[in-house]
């Protein structure tokens, strides 16, 4: 029994803490989900990295994180002030660089269910979408994807650690 | 290569400073005021394999139904019916007892147990099986078997300690979290990797042949629906549309999974044929719609949706027909799922701002509160109805707990790192 044991550690934490190792690690052998390429178990770029992904060259190069996160109050999906800033400095970068294209990542706190969080933290990045679209953007040049609750910035059960999840990070391709 | 060494020592030191870190440690925390005494007495012919008797002690002791003699206080261990002397059980005030023996096929290395129940007050035999001859390193299962056999017989009720349940395990923050799908039995014991990821793996669903998984995974910003065949590990991508990808359940005859969609408009429920993809969609409403459930005659579908304001439990027919909402107290409900027996709906819900895990009696309406946390959620019903594990946040990170349906049996089950999402799954057929 306590030999299974070690077994079963080895493969849950070897594993998880694989993620990062190669392309070609052992995920294949506990059945990653690696159906379509192996990214479900070795990760690809690291989107909630402050600095190390700015990829633009123009005026949004070099953003901190703060500089590319709209943030929401409780239930809303409604940009505030400081927010609109920072929407407007996309919308105006996006529409000078038809080819240059966003990534929105939706974010929830953790009051509520999963799946139902998906939906708010999808219905913020919509509102990012639709103010980047009307400053100039063109749709085709945002992604969007929410991550609900399931990426916290905080991992705190306070509202000062609600107030910093309930956001939209906006990540150049 | 050194990253590889790295990792190997990273993976050797973690099982040495804890070995049974990535086990969930099992705990009852509290019991039924009418737990029943029950003696399981050593196992005839036990040596070389696991203490069969040990294994049945424990799920019955972990059911919170029962306590168990200690071996030290029997004052004889039969084996054999022909040797109880019910004098010796009357005196430590034991109703019911049980024992058998194993032994092993000489030809193949396959072991044969054989078991029996009796009610010392009566002097009356209530069971007695011989159970089919397994290789050594099942007997585990044997033991829940016979668990299984002797709960039936005493609570009224199948017993559920052959089920397994799946759940999602994660550590760290920002950049450095990961994700792993896991299945272990339903007490925590022989976890197993199903799945791991640096992005979220969410919603892991029982196919009702027990022989899939549903889920949600991520990759590379893009989430998706996954059907994952445990035995072999073999995973299809089943639905990846632009957006929300989530919230799978099964249809009661594992045809169909119930999802959730957003690339037309905004989160809405389909029903993806799982043979062929094929989708249709079942609701049409502003706000959003999610966590749908079957009843299990398949007839109805019931799910979280906005239509009236803030999010509440709506029922339609399973082709999406004449939905109406049917939870009312409290100010949000959210994703509900059937008892097996179609007549409780277990939901989360939201009142004094606690998200508490709440029975729904679908005759009459009234809800009951089974949970008493601040952030509990993903209620699953175990298979035989008794019982309901859901997610709750403990003092170091989310961990799993269980309540009896009458509220009474309550246990936890506790990892390093965040457990959440658990699904038990269905009878073993």
């Amino acid at each position: 029994m306590f030999k299974q044991v070690l077994i079963s550690a080895v493969v849950a934490f070897g594993l998880i803490g694989a993620g990062c190792a190669s392309k070609s690690n052992k995920n294949a052998s506990t059945g990653s989900t690696g159906s379509s390429g192996s990214s479900l178990g070795t990760g690809g770029t690291s989107d909630l990295s402050g600095s190390g992904s700015a990829v633009g060259t123009d005026d949004t190069s070099g953003l901190s994180l703060a500089d590319r996160t709209v943030y929401f109050a409780f239930d809303s999906a409604d940009i505030d002030g400081p927010g609109q800033a920072i929407v407007s400095r996309f919308a105006k970068y996006l529409a000078s660089h038809p080819t240059a294209k966003l990534r929105l990542e939706g974010h929830a706190d953790e009051r509520g269910t999963r799946e139902y969080n998906v939906g708010l933290g999808e219905r913020r990045a919509n509102a990012v979408s639709a103010a980047l679209i009307s400053g100039g953007a063109s749709a085709a040049q945002i992604n969007i994807v929410s991550y609900g609750e399931e990426r916290a910035a905080d991992p705190g059960h306070d509202e000062s650690a609600w107030a910093k999840n309930r956001r939209v990070e906006i990540v150049q391709l | 290569m050194t990253q590889l060494l790295r990792l190997l020592i990273a993976a050797v030191f973690l099982v040495v400073l804890s070995p049974a870190r990535a086990q969930l440690q099992f705990e009852v925390t509290g019991g039924s005021t009418g737990a029943q005494p029950i003696a399981i007495v050593p196992f005839g012919a036990n040596d070389g394999v696991m203490d069969i008797a040990q294994v049945i002690e424990a799920d019955l002791v972990r059911s919170g139904l029962f306590f168990a003699l200690p071996r030290t206080d029997m004052l004889e261990k039969p084996t054999e019916p022909k040797q109880i002397d019910h004098r010796n059980w009357k005196a430590v005030n034991m109703d019911n007892i049980v024992i058998g023996s194993v032994r092993r096929d000489p030809g193949s290395d396959r072991v044969a147990v054989r078991f029996y129940l009796f009610d010392v007050l009566r002097g009356e035999q209530r069971l007695g099986f011989e159970m089919p001859a397994a290789e050594p390193s099942q007997l585990r299962y044997t033991a829940h078997q016979i668990a299984d056999l002797i709960f039936e017989k005493l609570v009224g009720i199948p017993g559920v300690f052959n089920t397994k349940i799946a759940y999602v395990a994660s550590q760290g923050y920002g950049l450095d979290r990961k994700y792993a799908l896991m299945i272990s039995d339903w007490d925590g014991e022989n976890p197993r990797t199903i799945a791991t990821s640096r992005e979220p793996l969410m919603s892991p669903q029982w196919a009702p042949d027990r022989k899939r998984l549903a889920y949600v995974g991520y990759e590379r910003g893009r989430s998706s629906i996954y059907v994952h065949d445990v035995a072999s590990g073999k995973v299809r991508k089943l639905v990846s549309e632009k957006g929300i990808n989530g919230s799978p359940a099964w249809s009661p005859d594992g045809t169909k999974l119930a999802i959730t969609l957003s690339y037309e408009t905004n989160p809405d429920i389909y029903v993806v044929d799982v043979a062929t993809a094929a989708k249709r969609r079942l609701t049409q409403t502003e706000g959003i719609d999610t966590e749908a459930a079957w009843s299990p005659d398949g007839q109805s579908i019931i799910f979280t949706s906005e239509r009236g304001g803030p999010p509440q439990i709506y029922r339609m027919t399973a082709d999406g027909g004449s939905p109406t909402r049917i939870s009312f107290q409290g100010r949000q409900n959210l994703r509900a799922s059937y008892s097996p027996d179609g007549k409780n709906i277990a939901l989360v819900n939201l009142d004094d701002n606690r998200y508490r895990i709440a029975l729904l009696d679908v005759a009459s309406g009234s809800m009951r509160l089974l949970s008493d946390g601040r952030f509990d959620e993903g209620p699953s019903f175990a298979p035989n109805g008794a019982t309901v594990i859901y997610a709750t946040q403990g003092p170091k990170g989310a961990e799993l707990a269980t309540v009896s349906t009458d509220g009474r049996v309550r246990q936890r089950l506790r990892q390093t790192g965040d457990v959440r999402e658990p699904a038990w799954s269905p009878l073993q057929r």
